[in-house]
């Protein structure tokens, strides 16, 4: 049963929706730009023709560590992913998954980190390097943030939380507001979408961690990616949302939900320059940093 | 046709290579990713490592200096992979024919599929090109 949990919902769900998930980011980038934009199969079609090219493997680098660390990251998502599933629509889940589930979050960013001082390029551990002074910055405004709905739960299960948002959810509450805000941008930050996209910086350090991977390797980064970005806006609906409900009316609450929280990281996205690798910590250890602690302090007093 | 070479030809990513251009060709390349033109609807996107790259396209007259760094990025580019000659220049080396600079034109350095003359070629020039590669590719196989 784990295994038709993991294949069916941890992988072939996740990767599926969040291959849609891509195009619709690309379309709206594009429509934003006046352009019409890819078709829609087109994230298929690039999975599918990078799995069919050659895989280039850089002089001098630590070849398997080059070429286990796209395997991680993928294995990190697909955990969470069905860990997230499971807890939706299946069973009890266990005491701490959402600390479990926390942790499984930071593997694809280890995993690019790894990836890209492996693989021997100057720009690559350019890369990596900021990626990993950005995970310092965003983990504790996230992890901040996503404590406020154990808080209004009272309880560190996933399904707990999901079932006592039956009433209402906690987005209606002014703590939740606040943390929503929070992790919306922690999650723009964890996708390493612009303004957050300093580790790979096509202009200046032409793909960061990325520049070295080709073929099946960089196949697997793009699908780890497209999966993250359905499994955050997901991990943001259960703890804020009161998780996916697919039952009458609420399918299109649901699918509103899903859709606004990855227009909103969209046009976050299209409508920002870049920032500096030190004004993101600053951004995320400063104002976040509070606004996070202040949802807490709300939460505490029951708002 | 193989699936992987179909799927190639629906999401050919583009990786843009001057080789002593006078970069008014570079320039009408970046035009094809404006509103105007917009080739993303073909799959194509401009990528700024060669290691992602399907497509290379080739701007000016191969000077003495590029070559070396033209082979070292023609074999790091993952095959399956295509090579087009855009402007005048890189078809045939053009003004620089009998310069002492430009010894032999790009096609005898690596092989190119496709040439898409002028000086510098306009956007729908180069789209009729690729749209040709494309079906070249295709149809031949
Ligand atoms: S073909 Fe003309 S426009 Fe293009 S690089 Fe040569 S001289 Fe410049």
């Amino acid at each position: 049963m784990t295994f038709v949990y993991l294949l069916v919902f941890g992988f072939a769900a996740t990767a599926v929706l969040g291959l849609i998930t891509s195009w619709i980011d690309r379309k709206v980038t594009a429509r934003v730009q006046y352009r019409v934009g890819p078709p829609f199969l087109q994230p298929f079609i690039d999975i599918v023709k990078l799995l069919g090219k050659e895989t280039l493997i850089p002089a001098g680098a630590s070849k398997g560590t080059f070429l286990i660390a796209p395997v991680i990251g993928i294995s990190g998502v697909i955990a969470v992913a069905t860990l997230l599933w499971v807890n939706q629509f299946f069973s009890e889940g266990f005491m701490g998954d959402w600390i479990v589930t926390i942790y499984l979050l930071a593997i694809p960013s280890l995993s690019i980190i790894l990836g890209g001082f492996a693989s021997r390029n100057p720009l690559a551990s350019l890369g990596a390097s900021r990626e990993m002074k950005l995970v310092i910055a965003y983990e504790l405004p996230f992890i901040l943030a996503a404590l406020v709905p154990v808080i209004n739960a009272h309880s560190i299960r996933l399904s707990v939380i999901i079932d006592s948002q039956a009433g209402g959810v906690f987005a209606g509450s002014l703590s939740g507001i606040l943390a929503l805000i929070v992790a919306i941008l922690c999650v723009q930050a964890k996708l390493a979408l612009v303004p957050f996209d300093i580790p790979e910086a096509e202009t200046e350090i032409v793909g960061g961690a990325l520049i070295e991977y080709s073929g099946p390797g960089l196949a697997i980064f793009r699908l780890m990616k497209n999966m993250l970005f359905f499994t955050l806006p997901f991990f943001l609906i259960i703890l804020f949302f009161g998780g996916l409900r697919l039952n009458g009316i609420n399918i299109l609450w649901t699918v509103l939900e899903y859709v606004g929280i990855v227009a909103i990281i969209t046009v976050i996205r299209n409508t920002n320059p870049r920032v500096r690798i030190d004004q993101a910590v600053r951004f995320f250890w400063g104002p976040m940093t509070l606004i996070a602690i202040v949802a807490v302090v709300l939460a505490l007093k029951g708002l | 046709m193989s699936l992987k070479l179909k799927a190639l030809l629906k999401s050919p990513w583009v990786f843009h290579l001057s080789t002593g251009s006078c970069n008014n060709c570079d320039i009408e390349i970046l035009d094809c990713l404006t509103p105007r033109f917009d080739i993303e609807r073909f799959g194509m996107l401009l990528v700024g490592s060669i290691k992602h790259a399907d497509v290379l396209l080739v701007t000016g007259s191969c000077n003495r200096m590029s070559v070396e760094r033209l082979k070292v990025l023609y074999e790091q580019v993952p095959k399956p992979c295509l090579v087009v000659a855009i402007g005048t220049c890189a078809g045939s080396r053009g003004i620089f024919k009998d310069s002492y600079n430009c010894p032999v034109p790009l096609d005898k350095i690596i092989p190119v599929d496709v040439y898409i003359p002028g000086c510098p070629p306009k956007p729908e020039a180069m789209i009729a090109g690729v749209v040709k590669l494309i079906e070249k590719v295709g149809g031949s196989k």
